[in-house]
């Protein structure tokens, strides 16, 4: 099949006719000129050899726009993560060719799991030598294929402005994803009449689907009977901005919002509605109670493998109302009885006018109880120690009393993960940044650098593991660089402590390759010029804290915590969640 | 449980677009037993026919996931019988057969087939039909020297459709984008 070989832009007018004068500019430039067309004023990348005219262009645009240059590829996409998710517009990446492009990959892949929109540009061979094996070559189009939302290769220069204005309108539309755009070489150098049209239509892409009004009040009808309705808050209410929406749904009918994983932070923590976080190591009564709920109100998530445990166990008791933007994701993993393949925000504001009052006692109740069980034996222990070696719980405990949970939190991956996603208090949405559904580790400490970036009046801290930390850790090059205060807080085990976990409960205490002899991590950031602090005692933990959060510009805290401390509660994977354990 | 079905696929012309439909079948495992695709009546818009052993189960969250795509119209899973469907096969044979064996005609006219082409040293014969029954006339042929053999994948029609033609029509009015 042919590509086409015209671009439609918009019919001109008599009188754009009359005025055009289109400036004619390289391919390079225009690349530029979009992205300042589209809003752009940061990118993150390194620049190589098949993206150096483009890297020439911004040299002139420097006024307008920021470029951060990071220390390896994976880290601009997830700073360009970071930036997103803080900011809420589309983050940018540059890579060159051939290995530049293949590290977006990790990156590409988390941000397309975890609905994040993102636009990577990468440079590439001239059309001439396409498929040739040339140095540097690879086929960018076909290895990020199943990992973004859409990509296009470009190879003229006169489809550039197009090509960029329909990445920009898909990564941000509907479920939001990362795009990626591959420049030919020759289209960058070759120059022509730039014109800029947004994308605000393709006619085989409908983002926002049109509500179904007969499947709201079907919704409605069974909120409205259910003795035991019980609200899944996904990623999709803080992508629709619908957090008030839902919590006037909860309010109004008095029913309990349990969070998932990325769904965190669009709800207060505080909120007397608010039952905890689903799935493998979310709290006890939000799993336990999906076996007691009779309606289920999904909004905006997937029912991942890690919230739902034994598929065919999980709230097969409940009806279930699904709202959900991706129409993919309906019926993919839970039938749902009432599916509303809507915008959440959209959904939630229909839905929330046929809701009649309603008082659920007993059943909020049962998640004060069930809280009241996890919090003896489990929480209090891990909150507030009074013998023994830190614990991962109150360090996190200590950080959202002293940020008063305002801070944007970015995790990575693995125990500090779960223990900050259970135990940081969070106020605000759009304040908690992880990795979910790839679970990358090395994420957090390029994301939190572009959270700062999108959020620069916040207050920013990356929570990692020993481990994480060192996947990413030449990244406090790129901090120091850019001089990007982000606070970073080590959670140092000296083991891969959710592999460990797993080895000690389900393969014997066979440790296999878990335990990691570590640097000194001070003076790790010593050599990037960034000052830190490693806390062993208890008693010095709080002065660190506050020492850290008051320093202005970046700063590590290293907090050695105890060697096998296992995240509790834990439904073990695959089982029914009513499984879950709590020791 | 397993069996065969349809799916079919209207999509924009993209370079591409067969690679980003195929995926999604690898992904899960599912083998394609037959694509056929061409331009529609719509210039710009491709139909893909694609047969596959699968579930009904499978194959609906299949076609969600193919519809996500950003440059498909629709996609839709067929059963058997929702389905009217044909091959096409071409057989080649050595003309010293034809001129030897006696009912090579009767075959022809029995089985609803037709010859293309002859040449002094083989001639071809076309059936449209069903796989089993284009299958079925290889071993008819077989005696008389089958040459060669080659089968298309599907076409396939859908019983249920209503007013398909004005809706890919309606498509035309409006302009692909890049």
């Amino acid at each position: 099949m042919q590509q086409k070989d015209v671009l439609p832009m918009k019919a001109e007018t008599e009188a754009d006719k009359r005025s055009a004068v289109k400036p004619v500019i390289t391919g390079s430039e225009a690349v530029i000129r979009s992205l300042i067309a589209e809003g752009v004023d940061t990118i993150f990348g390194y620049p190589g050899g098949a993206i150096m005219p483009i890297y020439d262009a911004l040299y002139d645009f420097q006024d307008q726009v920021h470029h951060i240059l990071v220390r390896h590829e994976q880290g601009a996409t997830h700073a360009a993560q970071g930036y997103s998710r803080a900011s809420g517009k589309v983050g940018v990446a540059f890579a060159t060719s051939g290995p530049g492009a293949t590290n977006l990959v990790t990156g590409l892949a988390d941000a397309y799991m975890d609905s994040t929109p993102l636009v990577c540009i990468t440079g590439q061979v001239a059309a001439s030598l396409l498929g040739t094996d040339a140095f540097q070559e690879t086929d960018v189009i076909g290895i990020t294929m199943p990992i973004t939302k859409w990509n296009i290769q470009v190879t003229r220069q006169e489809d550039i402005p197009a090509a960029i204005a329909k990445a920009f309108y898909i990564a941000r539309s509907g479920r939001p994803g990362p795009v990626l755009v591959d420049i030919t070489k020759n289209a960058q150098v070759g120059t022509f009449e730039f014109e800029y049209n947004k994308c605000e239509f393709i006619r085989s892409y409908q983002p926002v689907p049109e509500l179904d009004k007969e499947a709201v009040t079907a919704a409605a009808a069974l909120i409205n009977s259910a003795k035991k309705p019980y609200i899944f808050c996904g990623h999709g209410v803080l992508l629709a901005g619908a957090e008030n929406e839902l919590i006037a749904l909860a309010e109004k009918a008095q029913i309990p919002v349990a969070s998932t994983l990325l769904g965190l932070s669009a709800v207060p923590v505080d909120h007397p509605l608010y039952g905890g976080l689903l799935g493998m190591h979310g709290n006890y009564a939000p799993n336990m109670l999906t076996c007691e709920c009779d309606v289920v109100i999904a909004v905006g998530m997937r029912f991942d493998d890690r919230v739902t445990g034994d598929v065919s166990t999980f709230i097969s008791q409940a009806k279930v109302i699904h709202i959900e933007i991706d129409a993919a994701e309906i019926n993919k993993i839970i039938h749902a009885d009432v599916a509303i393949h809507a915008d959440a925000k959209e959904a939630l504001t229909a839905l929330n006018q046929l809701i009649m009052p309603a008082k659920h006692d007993a059943w909020l109740e049962e998640f004060r109880f069930g809280h009241k069980k996890e919090y003896d034996k489990v929480q209090h222990r891990e909150l507030y120690p009074e013998s023994g070696e830190i614990k991962m719980a109150e360090t996190v405990r200590l950080l959202s009393e002293k940020t008063n949970g305002e801070a944007i939190l970015v995790t990575d991956v693995g125990q500090h993960q779960m223990i900050a996603s259970r135990y940081y208090r969070f106020k605000n949405p759009n304040t908690n940044i992880t990795s979910g559904g790839m679970g990358t580790m090395g994420f957090s400490i390029p994301a939190a650098m572009g959270a700062k970036m999108g959020a620069p009046d916040k207050q920013v801290v990356a929570v990692v593991g020993d481990g994480c930390f060192q996947m990413t850790l030449q990244e406090l090059g790129t901090i120091y660089q850019s001089q990007i205060g982000v606070k970073i807080v080590i959670l140092n085990n000296n083991f891969l402590g959710m592999v460990r976990q797993w080895q000690q409960l389900f393969f014997d205490k066979r440790y296999s390759s878990t335990e990691m002899v570590n640097p000194d991590f001070i003076q790790i950031a010593k050599g990037f010029f960034i000052p830190g602090k490693k806390v062993t005692a208890r008693e010095d933990l709080a002065a660190a804290i506050d020492e850290m959060l008051a320093h202005d510009g970046a700063y590590l805290l290293e907090v050695v915590v105890e060697k096998e401390d296992n995240v509790f509660p834990m439904v073990p994977a695959g089982t029914p969640v009513s499984t879950i354990r709590l020791e | 449980m397993q069996k065969e079905y349809t799916v079919t696929v209207y999509t924009e012309d993209r370079i591409g677009i067969t690679n980003r439909i195929t995926i999604i079948f690898t992904r899960r495992g599912i083998n394609i037993t037959s694509l056929t695709t061409a331009e529609t009546e719509i210039p710009g818009v491709y139909k893909f026919v694609i047969t596959v052993m699968s579930t009904r189960e499978k194959l609906d969250k299949v076609v969600g996931q193919i519809e996500r795509l950003i440059e498909i119209h629709r996609a839709f899973v067929h059963e058997e019988d929702e389905v009217v469907y044909q091959e096409l096969a071409l057989y080649k044979i050595s003309t010293k057969a034809l001129h030897t064996a006696g009912d090579v005609e009767r075959l022809i006219r029995e089985n609803n087939a037709r010859i293309l082409t002859i040449t002094a040293d083989y001639f071809v014969i076309e059936k449209t039909g069903h796989q089993q029954e284009l299958i079925d006339f290889i071993k008819k042929l077989e005696p008389y020297g089958l040459i060669e053999y080659t089968k298309s994948g599907r076409v396939a029609i859908v019983k249920w459709s209503r007013r398909f033609h004005e809706h890919l029509k309606e498509l035309d009015k409006t302009v692909a984008s890049y």
